[in-house]
Formats: C-alpha cells, structure tokens, sequence
C-alpha cells in the first residue's frame, strides 16, 4: 500500500492550504540538501482535512529522479484536470507524478513519452501547462485525448490517484476489514435514513 | 496425500479445481476413485488472501494472454481481460460472491419456450429441473446454502436497506437477502460471516464455500487424491481407437509432464475447456477432440450483465458487508411483453474504492466522473444479471498469431451482443434506476459489463450429437472417457448465477461416471 512519503517532521512555518499552487522555494535548506532529486514537487495539507490528522507532517514532499520539475507538476495538474475532486489534495496527484517517474525511470521509451506529452502540454496551453488557468488546462488535455500519451497518463491515474490509503480515507472508503473482525460490528448496518427492512427478508446476525 | 504415477492409467484425471472440478474430484474419491487434478494455478488458503483489490486480482485472476474480438465494449476497455476468472486451487469459486439460485422449469427449455429467435442458437437442454432437483438440494446442503435445508438467510447490510426501500416502494414483491453459500451460522466446520466487504477477493473468515477449503481438503482425506496445483494442461492424448490416454502438462518448473488417464475431465471454465480440447487436435481430430460437430467453442455466453449505481444525499457504505447482500426476484420470469424473452436477476453489488473507478465507466474523465467518485460514500450499486441468447458467431477459437507462455496458440473471445441482451440490458438499467430513485437517488449511473465472470456454454449439451458437444452427463457425443465437468456443458445461461449449477451438475456427473466405470463402460 502506498502512503504519502512525507519528508521532515516539523510542520513548515507560514504553510497555506491548498488548492494553490505547488511551492517549491521555501523549504528549509537542511531538507533542501535532503532532497536530491531531478524535481521536487512539494505542498502542504490542508489543516482541516482527514489527511492532516493522519499524516505526521502537513507538509509533504515527492522527489523525482528521472523527470524534471516543470514535467511533474504538469502531470500533477494533468491529473487533476482528468480526475478533479473536491476531496483529494495535491499530495495525492503527487503519487500520479512520482508514479510515472518511477516508469520513466524503467524505460526510455516511458520518459520519452512522457517528455514530449508534457511539451505538448505545454504547446497546448500557449505556455506553461501547470500554471494555466483550469479552463485553458482542460482545453489542452483534450486537444491530446487521441495520444498514446494520454491514455498512459489516464490510465496510470486509475491506480496511482485511487489506490491508496490517502484516496481511502479521503472518499471514506475503509478498505481491508479482516484485520479489525470485519464490518459485522463496525456498521455493515448503521444507515439510519430508510427504514430497516423487516427480519423476513433480512434476518438477524447469528453471532 | 497420494502420488500416483505417471504412467498409472488407472486414475482418472480432472483438469481444474474450481466449482466443477473440484466438486467432481471430491466426490470420485469419496466413491473410492483415485484421482488426479491437475491445476494451472497455485494454492492460497484463507491465511493468504488479500483484502486489496489489486493485490488480490493479481494474486488470483487468470492473468494468462488473451485476446478479444467482436462489438461488445469488454473489447474495447479491457481487449486483453475478456473474463474475471481465476487461476488458483479452487478456481473461481475463491472469488465468486456466493449467490445459489436454481434454474427455472423453463430455463431449461429454452428453445421450446422462447421459439426460434432469429441470430440465435437456441437449444433445449437434454435433461430437465426434475432430473437435477435431487441434486440440486444435495449441492444446497454441501454448499451451505441459505434459505435453504433450514439454513437461516444472512442479515442485510446498507446496500441491501437501500435496494429493499426502493424495491418495496417500486412495488417489487420478492426482494431479500437471497440464496447465499455464506454461512449465516457456523455449519460444516465454516466459521460464519464476519461481513468482510472482500467476497470477491477470496473469503478470509472461509464462511463463503469455495471448494479450496471444502471438497478438496475432503477429497484428500480419503487419501484418493493427488492433486498438484501449477500444472497447467496443454493437450489431451488420444490412442488409435479414438479413446483419450492421458495429458500432457507444463509443472510448477514448465517441464512438460505426461499424466496417463482412465479417464479425462475438463473443468477449466469456458474458455480454456474449449482451447484444450482445440489445441489437442491431432490426425484423427484435425479440428479438436470432441469436435465432430464444430461446436467446440462455439455458443460461448455470457449472461446479459450491467450494473446501476447511485449517488445518495447520506452516506450508505455499501462495501461493508458481502459484496452480493441481497436480490430482487421478480423480473427472473419469461414475460416477452417486455421487449425480449428470458428473464433476469437483481442482486446488490459493491465494490471497492480502487474497483469503482476502474470499472463505473471505464475510460471516462473529467468533472462528472470525479464528482461521482467524491460521493463514493454515498453509493449503493446492483448487478443486473440475466440469460443471453446462445450465438454459435459467439466463440472461442485458438488465436495463431498471439502465443501464450508455453509457445501455444492463445484464446481468442468473440462476443457480440443480441437484440435480445441489448432489450433485456436497457429494461434492467432502466428497472434498476427506478429502484434506487424510488429510494431517493440523487443521480444514477448505468455501467457496462465487466469482464465476464460467468463464461459458460462452449462445449454444451444436446441430446442429439450434431447439436452440441456432449451429452446429459457432460460425457462428450464423440470420446466415451472424456467429459466436461464445467459451466461449458450449459445449453442456454438461463437468469441465475452458475456455480450452484455446475456444482449439481458435477455431483450428478461423478455418479455417471463412478457407475460406468463399475460397469467397464468406460
């Protein structure tokens, strides 16, 4: 299972909550040492949000070695614009960018794709991609839905985006359920809103 | 556990270990048989499943090439994953979710009751519910199956509330938690449900029957069965009077191997049972065993499927609890008036967060699928599963130019839908809907089929032997020692999930077969 790989313990000092865009100049220099990828996407959680309950830092950083800066937060923003939610935050489309990282790094013929999608991207946009506004964003994406390049990058999302334990809790799924007995005494029957149906065709647990 | 020799000729040999083979495995040796299973798959138990969808489909699912053709989206979507089977001990009973419901009277007159409908294959099956009521409570009882042998039905989790409300308001009659081989009590050392939310990834607790942790631990009890899992059969061996003599597979290390046999049973699901005996094809039977009538292969079905989701104003959590908690019974009957014969099943279904997304609408983006995802929580989902017309353009041949592990030629599934499947399909999307606005639906969500779970009818049955490949007993018209011991035999799908099917056929098979051995019939 994949958890957030958060970098340094102390929360950052003046950190904002997102959406915003991804930071990248204030980290500290000892974590900036720290960090010696080709790119480091960074952020901060929301201080509301689930997440920030369950991480050990709200400050969260990715470290890619094969693509650059400008390339993983284009994939980021790509992810977003293919799969938005009003409940995942940047660090989970960071997981699509260091995901694809990790393939590009496997195969040259992945980090070719992936560059050139990326300059597309860019091209698409008249600029820079990953600082466009949302619209222009889902314009260029679409004008490349035909690509190899995208159906990597939107197939990769399917897992890299909603296959972890961020997404988990972020959507309110609770996953595995062996481990904690099941769902038998943790609410398989909790919803209040209807009617409970009559014991003939829902019968009482045998436990 | 025994190991029989290779060259002893005596056994009889089962290919496959799920509802079918491994059913039949278990009762040859409780009649004192001595049996080999050869399965392609490794051995799990309950310790080692996995409660992670992807983890767990790579741990289980038959994962082998495979390529697909024809205009059914599955094509489109996953053109290398035509079916969500499984290559384990145990088959696909591991991860089939439980749901045992016997055919209808007319089911199995299929072709009598519905008539000739154009584009389809339709055949009455050579035997009726008469002949298989015996078995079919025999199969109940082994299974544990619910509401049925006094077996009390299971508690409905949130996703059966939402169904049952919307169903009752729409004026549905039959709607509850349906005939499950999920232990509501603990029964034949099975501990019972412990509403894991994981049916389909293999049952941790074991209260759903899977033949894994019930008829083959039985079968090697009676010190009757070698079975070795991670052998994956490539061909069957015939002598020159046409009887088969064994099989050739590949062992846990790909060394071929060679099993004689008595007797051969082939029970590896519709897809591979049919490429087996394709991919046997020798001088004597230059277009496969058991093929003089070109119907290995062919009517290959699927069952009519879709499912609806549905977005609620308040949270419903439909994964906790069994994936398949409850049924709506009403539209299983034959009533043509509603725009295509045959009947279907309403059942709940869930899946799981990284399951949804694949699988809601697969290839879709964008703000409206993203909003979809954010209201997961407030999802309750039905599978919607009826019979599809038999096409013998529907089918599994060998694809020659893609070649598998072993160097041999790879299925290829053909499948284009009915009119009938596509009527049936959009009254069941449309009925299904309706249920859940009944039950205050936000907005509802109509998704294609998944890859097929339920393969069936690719060596089926027919009294006569130009009509199909064998006979009543699943003993094929051409070979008297080879059999089919899997949902392949099926004449037409009816409305039911199979498995409960295949079990009882299997019973029933294994006393043909213990008998015609006693007899030296074969």
């Amino acid at each position: 299972m994949k958890v957030i790989p958060i970098v340094g313990a102390a929360p950052e000092s003046g950190a904002c909550s997102e959406p915003g865009p991804v930071r990248k100049s204030d980290l500290p220099l000892t974590r900036r040492e720290f960090l010696r990828g080709s790119g480091i996407l960074t952020g901060t959680l929301a201080a509301s949000s689930v997440l920030a309950s369950l991480a050990p830092s709200q400050s969260w950083a990715v470290e890619l070695g094969t693509l650059n800066q400008g390339e993983g937060e284009a994939l980021m923003k790509m992810g977003r614009t293919l799969y938005p939610s009003a409940k995942l935050q940047d660090a989970v489309y960071a997981l699509l960018a260091k995901d694809l990282d990790a393939d590009a790094a496997k195969s040259p013929d992945a980090l070719k794709q992936l560059r050139e999608g990326c300059a597309e991207l860019d091209k698409a946009a008249g600029g820079s991609f990953a600082s466009a506004g949302a619209a222009k964003q889902l314009e260029a994406v679409k004008s490349l839905e035909s690509s190899p390049f995208f159906a990597t990058v939107r197939g990769k999302c399917i897992t890299s985006l909603y296959n972890n334990e961020m997404a988990f809790a972020s959507f309110g799924y609770e996953g595995a359920s062996y481990d904690k007995g099941g769902y038998i005494t943790r609410g398989f029957q909790d919803l209040k809103w209807l009617p409970d149906p009559p014991k003939t065709a829902s019968p009482p647990s045998g436990r | 556990m025994p190991s029989f020799d290779m060259n002893d000729d005596s056994v009889v040999v089962i290919v496959g270990s799920g509802a079918g083979g491994g059913t039949l495995a278990n009762e040859l040796c409780q009649k004192g048989a001595k049996v080999v299973v050869l399965e392609a798959g490794a051995r799990q138990s309950s310790a080692t499943f996995i409660n992670d969808e992807w983890a767990s489909f790579s741990q289980l699912a038959w994962l082998d090439t495979r390529t697909t053709s024809g205009t059914w989206r599955v094509a489109k979507d996953f053109s290398g994953l035509p079916a969500w089977i499984c290559k384990t001990v145990g088959g696909t009973t591991t991860h089939w979710a439980g749901a045992s419901l016997r055919f209808h009277p007319h089911e199995f007159k299929a072709r009598t009751t519905y008539g000739e409908i154009k584009g389809a294959s339709l055949l009455d099956w050579p035997l009726t519910l008469k002949d298989l009521e015996p078995y079919y409570s025999r199969a109940e009882d082994k299974m544990g199956v619910t509401r049925t042998h006094g077996i009390p039905g299971l508690p409905g989790n949130n996703n059966f509330k939402v169904m049952y409300a919307g169903a009752t308001k729409l004026g549905y009659k039959e709607c509850h938690t349906g005939r499950m081989a999920i232990n509501s009590r603990p029964r034949a050392d099975r501990a019972s449900c412990l509403q894991l939310g994981f049916c389909f990834q293999g049952c941790k607790s074991g209260a759903k029957w899977s033949t894994l942790y019930t008829e083959i631990p039985k079968a090697e009890a009676t010190g009757k069965l070698d079975l070795r899992p991670q052998s994956h059969v490539v061909k069957i061996e015939h002598n020159d009077a046409g009887k088969v003599t064994g099989v050739v597979y590949r062992d846990s290390k790909g060394a071929e191997q060679r099993q004689k046999a008595r007797v051969v049973c082939v029970a590896g699901n519709s897809i591979e049972t049919p490429r087996l005996l394709l991919l046997s094809a020798s001088s004597k039977y230059p277009d496969g065993l058991a093929n003089s009538s070109g119907q290995v292969g062919r009517n290959y079905m699927r069952h009519m499927t879709g499912s609806v989701y549905a977005v609620f104003k308040e949270p419903v959590h439909m994964y906790r609890g069994t994936t398949m908690a409850g049924i709506i019974v009403d539209e299983h009957g034959n009533n043509p008036k509603r725009g295509f014969v045959g009947g279907y099943e309403m059942e709940t279904l869930s899946l799981g967060l990284p399951f949804m997304v694949a699988f809601l609408n697969p290839g879709e983006w964008g703000a409206d699928f993203g909003w979809a995802i954010d209201n997961y929580a407030n999802m309750a989902g039905m599978w919607l599963v009826g019979e599809d017309m038999p096409r013998d353009t529907n089918r599994v041949t060998l694809n020659t130019s893609v070649k598998d592990q072993w160097g041999n030629p790879v299925p290829n599934v053909h499948f284009d839908d009915h009119d009938n499947d596509i009527a049936m399909r959009n009254h069941a999307f449309k009925q299904g809907e309706e249920v859940y606005k009944a039950a205050g639906a936000v907005k509802t969500y109509r998704t294609p089929p998944y890859p097929s779970t339920h393969n069936l009818g690719t060596c089926r049955m027919s009294a006569k032997p130009g009509d199909g490949v064998c006979n009543k007993y699943g003993q094929t018209h051409d070979i008297k020692n080879l059999f089919i011991s899997d949902g392949s035999q099926f004449t037409t799908g009816g409305a039911e999930n199979p498995t409960l099917t295949i079990v009882t056929l299997a019973i029933r098979q294994a006393e043909y077969i213990s008998g015609q051995m006693s007899k030296r019939a074969i």
